[in-house]
């Protein structure tokens, strides 16, 4: 997980990493492979394996959900029609949305269109998924929803999966390896039960912005 | 510096446009697509803006010719090349500029801040490609059958009206609708289309492509690629006509 202070540089390191920006300097491995490295080609092949979350869901507004889902697959795969369909519903079962597949994006509310994205993102089994603050916008109980969706399919799938948020209870819910960046700069890194204890000072601010979190901080 | 920074984007979002698509089956069923909500959804507006400047040319062409001199067919003559030279390929060009472009200008630049584009590129799929490609094709395909349709129908148009008005006799508009004339006409009109046509697809294209910021951004990008496109086809207007027909 990457966390860190609005405007600290998170969501601009996630484009780096799947090359939305271009990096002036350092490099980015995906199993060993540089990104910035490979030619056109190559970069397509890796980004075929990657699934991103983003911000606002990006859904097609033009497509049905179900069409959504099973866009990645009508690029890149020769699957017929139904097997799309099939396959499109499963993802979206699986994000436990079985019934929206004929609904637009504009009818859906936000937690949906998260979890639409999501489906979106599994459909063509990626190797490495990317979520660019799954939470914003979202009440806590769909907040817990989505974090839990995407602990699960991490697990289930086998992904490498990298979650960018400001959101401290998501940290707590689903995080593992914590990284807080700090106007820009890789500042802290660690476990998620390393960060409750640590004494460094600006994570500490971050850590502990909220009444609860300090409450919390004083059970420890 | 402006023009060449432009210039030079617009020229490598084209080419990045033109590149080699994904699934060429995909890019065929959204070159139809977009043949029917850019071309058909037009025909409308044409039809109506057509007929009445026919009409319109017919009767003040009729009222200004007093001389004894000019024969009565004359206005036939002129309601004909007025429609077939400029008002269809260029003045319905200018038109289109207005409800294509800001359509396709405020659709790639809401995609662009929505990151429905960004999402596309993290699926590895070209997104110049598959959102500007097909509007080019199908615009620079279309757009030919819709001009035709404005020559037809503003040539119609002056005919009932000018009947109706009293100013010409069906002889003689008849007549002078095919005095003199040269096929070749329609062909320079056709040619002329074909480059606004190109015109009023990519140029709001590379304005929406490249909005950031938000809605009011989206809103910029949309009026700017009109005004660009509609500078850009006076511009070629002339250009083509000093280049085919002098």
């Amino acid at each position: 997980m990457i966390i860190g202070e609005s405007g600290s540089g998170k969501t601009t390191l996630l484009k780096c990493m799947v090359g939305l920006n271009e990096i002036d300097a350092g490099e980015v491995l995906f199993d060993g492979r540089n990104f910035y490295d490979l030619d056109f080609n190559g970069k397509k092949e890796i980004r075929k394996e990657i699934g991103m979350l983003f911000q606002g869901g990006a859904l097609f507004d033009s497509k049905t959900v179900e069409e959504n889902v099973a866009f990645p697959l009508s690029m890149f795969t020769d699957l017929t029609e139904s097997e799309k369909r099939d396959r499109a519903n499963f993802c979206l079962q699986r994000v436990n949305l079985p019934d929206a597949n004929k609904l637009y994006p504009a009818e859906l509310s936000g937690g949906m269109k998260k979890r639409v994205a999501i489906a979106r993102a599994i459909a063509v089994q990626p190797k490495y998924l990317f979520c660019d603050e799954p939470n914003s916008g979202l009440d806590p109980k769909t907040s817990i929803v989505i974090d839990n969706l995407i602990k699960e399919i991490t697990d289930e799938y086998g992904i490498t999966t990298m979650v960018i948020t400001h959101d401290m209870n998501s940290v707590i819910e689903i995080g593992d390896n914590i990284m807080f960046i700090y106007k820009g700069d890789n500042w802290w890194q660690g476990s998620k039960e390393d960060i409750l204890k640590t004494d460094n000072q600006e994570v500490c601010d971050f850590v502990y912005a909220t009444k609860f979190m300090k409450n919390l901080k004083t059970k420890f | 510096m402006n023009i060449f920074f432009h210039f030079g984007r617009y020229y490598i979002l084209i080419k990045r446009a033109f590149g080699k698509p994904e699934k060429l089956s995909l890019y065929k069923d959204r070159i139809f697509e977009e043949m029917y909500s850019l071309g058909v959804g037009s025909l409308g507006i044409v039809a109506i803006i057509s007929v009445f400047m026919g009409a319109v040319i017919t009767i003040q062409t009729a009222f200004n010719f007093e001389s004894p001199l000019i024969p009565p067919y004359a206005v036939g003559v002129a309601v004909r090349d007025t429609m077939i030279l400029e008002f269809s390929p260029a003045i319905v060009s200018l038109i289109l500029a207005g409800k294509i472009g800001s359509s396709i200008a405020s659709e790639i630049g809401t995609m662009r801040v929505t990151e429905q584009i960004d999402a596309l590129e993290i699926m590895g799929i070209n997104s110049a490609g598959y959102l500007i490609f097909p509007k080019i094709i199908a615009s620079v395909l279309f757009n030919p059958i819709l001009i035709i349709f404005s020559m037809f129908l503003g040539i119609l148009g002056g005919y009932i009206f000018g009947l109706m008005a009293g100013v010409v006799t069906d002889f003689e508009y008849i007549l002078g609708i095919t005095y003199a004339f040269r096929p070749f006409n329609v062909i320079y009109a056709l040619i002329k289309t074909a480059v606004f046509a190109f015109i009023i697809a990519s140029v709001p294209a590379y304005h929406g492509y490249y909005t950031k910021g938000g809605a009011l951004e989206v809103g910029r990008s949309s009026t700017k690629g009109v005004v660009y496109a509609s500078v850009l086809i006076l511009a070629f207007d002339l250009i083509l006509t000093q280049v085919l027909l002098v």
